[in-house]
């Protein structure tokens, strides 16, 4: 009875795998083809294998510095929300204060709104400021919903950190930089780590802010991609590679921060 | 934030003060800038009109944003019933621990890392009849499938993109509220000889709920504001079956310009948003409580 059940979920896990897997699997082959492959046979693997679709990615400018400004502007915004984010987290893990419940409520509704919403405002704001089409005018639009998810998460991880370390700590004369900086954030390191891996993650995936605060100097590769499937004649081998290179970011880091996963997702809250 | 045995301190307002002047900036002053557009009428920079309720009142009669509401609607909830109960399952089927239970946990979190709309480009050159592994099978298999012309297809496609993308938040959220069942629950039930039903029913699921709850509502509300995905793979057609909120939003505030409509709809859009986040944000609160309360006794 269990052996057979066991084998029932085994099936069933295996099917998801292969349902979760196929796609990226289909993309991945499509990258190693040429267009006239692509379009001329169909085949489940590449029969005439290139990396042609990488080459030029990486040597053609308005591929590869797409990478380079997203990296650049998800940098900036994962450095800033993190740095911000420690010490409100520390402050609403520790204390009681004047509006405390209202400020951390307002912080999630941040994350929780549309950035579409946010769209025409951001806009006129950062035309105003002469921003537009810059790094720092992305990762400031992106701080929006990534600033109070850092703040959830770090509180989840620093509630977990009993409060008489800090009171000992005080005992022993250290001021609460140093206290800080020395004695807690080692404490929290795995907190750390989550908060930027998922700093960086929301902003890399995201399109609608990136695209429509950037047109040349500043543009993403996210919309580098948008605009290649737009154009005429479908370039479908480069895209299908362009894409690839960007998931390989994330697939990285996800083997580091697998087992705090879904404590991430949960805004700290598992 | 559980209050428990916190210690006042209003000098704490300035280690909260770097965010609060971050998130003002990006949140505040925009969304004055929405309500100052909703009420008027822009000609031009140097030309604007007072109007009042008026777009308010034109939003609410607007017959294409009821469309795309009820449309956002059925998604959203059509979005629950599938990714929920999938995710749960799929959590009950991951292996515990060991190195697989690690594979299988990046594998499954491998589409949540994916760029949004690399996730609409994935199932674009998957789903298309002429070169894609999906299209074409279904074409072989003698199905007309077509996501670019038959509404049906394409509102079927973005839901299973949606699932693909989505659905291991879910299961991941199930597995952590399962890894934290004790194993003497599992021999009690043993010896009182519960079937695996029961086990699920009485043990597994109650062990669940919290974390479901938040993933009922992450899923909701992010559904309800899907944007990119459909964006890249449909475009929001064929007609408008698969123009969802967010995309009627954008349409109206960038490629009309129709900047005091937009505004007022946007403020819709963020009240009923308000209203899912307060639901989210008192049961996290409530969660966080009776999680902690244990540690303190």
């Amino acid at each position: 009875m269990t052996e057979q059940r066991f084998h029932k979920r085994s099936i069933f896990l295996a099917a998801y795998i292969l349902f979760a897997l196929l796609p990226i699997y289909w993309m991945v082959n499509m990258s190693f083809k040429t267009n006239e492959e692509i379009l001329s046979s169909f085949s489940l693997w590449p029969q005439h294998f290139t990396w042609a679709n990488y080459v030029t990615i990486f040597t053609d400018p308005s591929w590869y510095s797409g990478y380079i400004n997203s990296l650049i502007y998800v940098g900036i915004n994962t450095v800033i929300s993190v740095s911000v984010a420690l010490p409100a987290a520390y402050a609403f893990s520790r204390y009681r204060f004047l509006g405390d419940k209202h400020i951390f409520f307002w912080l999630l509704t941040n994350r929780m709104t549309p950035p579409a919403v946010f769209l025409l405002p951001f806009f006129q704001l950062y035309t105003t400021l002469g921003l537009m089409d810059t790094h720092i005018a992305v990762a400031m639009a992106h701080l929006l919903f990534n600033v109070p998810l850092a703040v959830w998460i770090l509180e989840g991880f620093m509630s977990g950190i009993p409060r008489e370390i800090d009171e000992t700590a005080y005992i022993d004369g250290y001021s609460f930089p140093r206290f800080f900086v020395q004695i807690f954030l080692p404490l929290i390191k795995a907190g750390v780590g989550v908060a930027a891996f998922f700093c960086f993650m929301f902003s890399w995936v995201e399109l609608l802010l990136a695209r429509t605060l950037t047109s040349v100097n500043a543009k993403p590769i996210v919309a580098t991609m948008t605009r290649t499937v737009s154009a005429s004649g479908m370039d479908w081998a480069t895209l299908a590679a362009a894409g690839v290179l960007t998931i390989v970011p994330g697939a990285i880091v996800i083997w580091f921060v697998r087992n705090y996963i879904a404590k991430g997702f949960a805004m700290g809250r598992v | 934030m559980s209050t428990i045995q916190k210690p006042v301190n209003q000098k704490a307002w300035w280690l909260v003060l770097p965010v609060l002047l971050c998130v003002a900036f990006s949140a505040i002053l925009p969304l004055m800038t929405v309500v100052n557009y909703s009420v008027q009428d822009i000609i031009s920079p140097e030309r604007r009109v007072f109007v009042g309720t008026e777009w308010f009142a034109s939003v609410m009669r607007d017959t294409e944003l009821h469309g795309a509401l009820w449309r956002q609607l059925q998604f959203s909830l059509a979005v629950l019933a599938v990714e929920i109960p999938l995710g749960i399952a799929l959590a009950l089927s991951m292996p515990a621990q060991g190195w697989k239970a690690s594979a299988v946990l990046v594998v499954v979190a491998l589409s949540l890392l994916i760029p949004w709309n690399v996730v609409g480009t994935i199932w674009q050159i998957y789903g298309r009849a002429d070169i894609g592994l999906l299209g074409h099978t279904l074409q072989a298999l003698g199905f007309d499938y077509s996501y670019t012309g038959d509404p049906l297809h394409a509102w079927i496609t973005v839901l299973v993109m949606d699932v693909w993308h989505w659905t291991p938040l879910v299961a991941l959220l199930a597995y952590a509220g399962l890894r934290s069942i004790p194993d003497a629950y599992y021999q009690a039930a043993r010896i009182d000889g519960a079937s695996k039903l029961a086990v699920f029913r009485y043990i597994q699921l109650p062990k669940m709920r919290d974390v479901l709850m938040i993933a009922v509502l992450l899923r909701f509300m992010d559904s309800f504001m899907i944007y990119t995905e459909p964006f890249v793979l449909t475009g929001g057609g064929p007609g408008t079956a698969t123009t969802f909120l967010s995309q009627y939003l954008t349409q109206k505030a960038v490629g009309q310009f129709d900047l005091g409509p937009a505004a007022a709809f946007s403020l819709i859009y963020f009240l009923i948003i308000l209203l899912l986040c307060f639901v989210l944000y008192n049961w996290m609160q409530s969660l966080g409580a009776a999680t902690k309360e244990p540690t303190h006794d």
